[in-house]
């Protein structure tokens, strides 16, 4: 099976070898691509299309946020072929700023999974036919997966008995977010709390 | 006369409407009595499950899963635990994985129960709501018997799953699969040749094997428009590949296909019910692998590696090495999916889940283009949908 996919990971990046940055099959045996994401609607077209791949499904995409990155967002496409009966995950990467061309045009279930990928990540999907916000309430603010959106939020939301209607207000919390970490603080963690007292002393 | 003009207007169906299966505010545009357009407004259930996910470690992502689709909930903690296991490089007991295929088609026949029922309620017969629940009932009584909840079951375990069956449970489960095809012929008997039913779904609601595929349709949506695909025979995950099926297959892809896809399933998942109760072999139902499932109890009172265990596990929890994988299983809805990013932490770096009825959604206004307003109600009865799953 590894080799296969591996096979057909070299078949897709010799295809398109200008839009195709690497493949790999991972350790648990799936295939990755990584393309450029200028070409993504080229690359998605080709794995539908062409009679060695037919991923005539598109089954998901979704963002995932890496902060400490340039381009912080990684969009993951997982595909699926049901004549092979092999999936593909295809990669980009982007920013905040740099839109990803929509395959809406290519895959019609990709319509609400960039939505959500706008939503709650912020991706900017061009040529999208309706990239409204869909999972957040109208008129929320901020990208709530995010990594450095608070798992709290920033507004909370009641009704206000004098005015009669729903009013927003910011989080107060009666005590402070508790976010625990249990890692073992013996397996080479970093920098352990007070351990910045012992580099002033020197 | 002079012929008037009819001004289109929009209406908005929902989010408080029995029919809407849920909180689903569906903005439809009609001309006369003609749908133009269905845009739904999903969101309403939105919980924040994939961001609390990832702030929690591994044993505590579980529960989450019960409250997505809350109908047949064992089905979606085995994505995740798979998804978990994948990446751990963890081994499940052979009487573990029986006991989760047992379990999953119990909780399909839960899901298909609910579906078929309340989709023969919205179209106006109310008798096989009534006999359904009966049933559903008593599925829920095993899972209460197997894991002490009826509905958030929180009974999967990476490695296995969290105790094993009371003694007594597989011969009352046996007892009730002689007795539950009796149930969906009855149900039968008043539905599928039923002249009203047939009126409201025949026809209705077309789905063609292209546009499921391009619509992403996976599951009983899937297979009515004609396509065989079961993940359960494709790419058999646990013991599904011992197990003797056969996968129903529609011709039209309309909501009667869909109606009578659902009620074969049932049929299905009971014989592989009886087969699993036949073969259930005898052993440990979760992995013996200290670093990722904790230590009987009574090894901790004379064990202090046991202790050790138990402690880090509860505390720590267990680190998945860093990696990413996409697991899927055949929920009772469809392809429901875990994709996994893991970063060598004891909590996943990313959990996105890929929920089937999201996906049916989306394609409601296809479907639902040029039919009547009653015609709606029809098809999202038809698509089977749960708003724990799609708004997560």
């Amino acid at each position: 099976m590894t080799q296969v996919l591996k096979d057909l990971g070299d078949y897709i990046a010799a295809a398109l070898p200008n839009d195709v940055l690497s493949t790999e099959v991972t350790r648990v045996g799936e295939l990755n691509v990584v393309a450029r994401a200028a070409s993504i609607v080229k690359v998605l077209t080709f794995l539908r299309d062409d009679s060695g791949c037919l991923f005539k499904q598109l089954v998901d995409v979704c963002g995932v946020d890496y902060p400490g990155r340039e381009d912080r967002f990684d969009v993951v496409y997982h595909l699926l072929s049901l004549k092979h009966n092999q999936r593909v995950r295809v990669k980009v990467a982007t920013d905040e700023e740099t839109p990803v061309p929509s395959v809406v045009g290519v895959f019609n279930s990709a319509g609400w999974f960039e939505r959500e990928t706008w939503d709650m990540y912020g991706v900017i999907f061009s040529d999208h036919p309706d990239l409204r916000r869909i999972l957040t309430d109208y008129g929320f603010e901020g990208h709530p997966l995010r990594k450095d959106f608070p798992l709290t939020g920033h507004v909370e939301l009641r009704y206000d008995d004098e005015q009669k209607r729903c009013v927003y207000e910011p989080v107060k919390l009666v005590q402070d977010f508790r976010s625990f970490d249990f890692l073992s603080p013996w397996e080479g963690q970093g920098l352990l709390p007070g351990d910045e007292k012992a580099e002033g002393s020197h | 006369m002079a012929e008037s003009q009819i001004k289109s207007y929009n209406i908005n169906f929902g989010p408080q409407h029995p029919a809407a299966h849920g909180v689903l505010r569906l903005i439809l545009e009609m001309s006369g009595e003609v749908v133009d357009r269905a845009d739904p407004h999903i969101g309403l259930l939105h919980r924040g499950t994939e961001k609390l996910i990832e702030h929690k470690i591994y044993a505590q992502a579980t529960p989450y899963f019960d409250r997505l689709d809350y109908v047949g909930t064992m089905n979606q903690e085995h994505a995740f635990v798979m998804a978990a296991e994948k990446l751990l490089g963890v081994e499940v007991p052979l009487r573990g994985q029986y006991i989760r295929v047992l379990y999953c088609e119990m909780g399909r026949i839960l899901n298909h129960l609910l579906n078929v029922c309340s989709f023969v309620f919205d179209v106006g017969g109310m008798t096989p709501m009534l006999w359904g629940f009966e049933e559903r009932e008593k599925l829920m009584e095993f899972y209460e018997r197997a894991c002490g909840a009826r509905l958030h079951a929180n009974y999967f375990r990476v490695g296995g799953v969290a105790q094993d069956l009371p003694a007594g449970l597989l011969e009352d489960i046996d007892a009730w699969c002689d007795q539950f095809p009796k149930v969906v012929d009855d149900i039968e008997t008043l539905v599928t040749e039923n002249r009203i039913f047939k009126q409201r779904t025949v026809d209705i609601g077309i789905v063609n094997a292209e546009q499921a595929l391009d619509w992403g349709f996976t599951g009983p949506n899937l297979r009515a428009s004609g396509i065989a695909w079961d993940l359960r025979k494709a790419q058999p995950y646990e013991v599904y590949d011992r197990m003797d099926f056969d996968i129903p297959v529609g011709k039209t892809g309309d909501c009667y296909d869909r109606y009578l896809v659902r009620v074969v399933e049932m049929r299905e998942s009971v014989k592989i019910m009886k087969q699993c109760i036949r073969e259930m072999p005898t052993g440990p139902v979760k992995t013996e692998d200290r670093k990722v499932s904790p230590p009987p109890r009574a090894d901790m009172k004379k064990s202090m590696e046991a202790l050790i265990h138990h402690f880090k596990l509860f505390t720590e929890g267990f680190r998945v090495p860093e990696g990413e994988v996409y697991a899927a299983v055949e929920a009772p809805k469809g392809e429901f999916a875990v994709y996994l990013v893991a970063d060598g932490t004891n909590k996943p770096y990313r959990c996105k889940i890929r929920p089937p009825g999201y996906v049916h959604l989306q394609a409601l206004d296809m479907m639902s283009k040029g039919h009547m307003l009653a015609d709606v109600v029809a098809n999202i009865g038809s698509i089977d949908i749960v708003f724990g799953e799609i708004d997560r």
